[in-house]
């Protein structure tokens, strides 16, 4: 009778209504900074920089790393300040 | 003008430490003759290069703080630019950071007395309370302590 049965959760096309799909759901992560507490994004201190700069030292976007506006600010200037004094590689191949 | 700078420069790997101590004494000498003043120096040592500088897969970190004028460090950049020895150079003005860092931190300590003392505790974290503290002195040394424990 209904159509919509026959589609199922995994299949493609928009989920049907009743069909119970649940968004991938994760926590937003806090700032890192703000939590604790560090007000000096320094362009000196790489062990606090890299694990913004995962695998392909591209700098981990906000969405992903859940640092704040603010504070992403200042790492992406001292990630740039680190990146130009070899501290950390531009890209790794 | 009195404005707080960090340089930060690289030398060659080639370069002994005599020559580093004479590339010293040759900024030393352009910061007193226009009258600035070297706060703290500051020699890392030899570190490996995130990517080669041409030829170049280490090198040695020399940190200058230096109190002076932009033209001190014009006249600084244009000699390291010069300088074959020194393979990258990093000139940063850091007063007006290091005043907004300090303002921030003050602010936070303020408003947490503020509100301890609202709720009937002792102003300052008492030893063993709550997440370790947040003042920088102690996340720097935090490393070593973690050291310690392995």
């Amino acid at each position: 009778m209904s159509p919509g049965r026959k589609t199922s959760s995994r299949g493609r096309g928009k989920p049907k209504e009743g069909e119970k799909r649940r968004p991938m759901f994760r926590r937003r992560r806090l700032c890192k900074f703000c939590v604790d507490k560090i007000d000096d994004i320094n362009y000196k201190d790489v062990t606090l920089l890299l694990p913004f700069v995962p695998e392909r030292a591209k700098i981990l976007p906000r969405r992903i790393s859940g640092t704040c506006a603010k504070h992403q600010r200042k790492l992406r200037v001292a990630i740039m300040r680190a990146r130009q004094l070899a501290l950390i590689p531009y890209t790794v191949d | 003008m009195n404005r707080k700078y960090e340089l930060v420069y690289i030398v060659s790997p080639e370069g002994n430490e005599d020559q580093i101590t004479d590339l010293h004494t040759q900024i030393e000498t352009i910061v007193q003759s226009l009258d600035g003043k070297i706060d703290k120096t500051e020699n890392l040592g030899r570190r490996k290069l995130a990517y080669e500088i041409g030829p170049h897969k280490e090198g040695t970190y020399v940190i200058e703080t230096i109190l002076g004028s932009g033209e001190l460090l014009k006249e600084i950049e244009r000699r390291l630019k010069v300088n074959d020895l020194v393979i990258r150079y990093l000139a940063v003005r850091i007063d007006k950071d290091e005043l907004v860092i300090g303002r921030a931190r003050e602010n936070r300590i303020a408003t947490s007395r503020r509100r301890r003392t609202a709720r009937g505790l002792p102003p300052d974290r008492q030893p063993g309370e709550g997440q370790p503290s947040e003042n920088s002195e102690d996340r720097q040394s935090q490393p070593e302590k973690a050291e310690e424990r392995s």
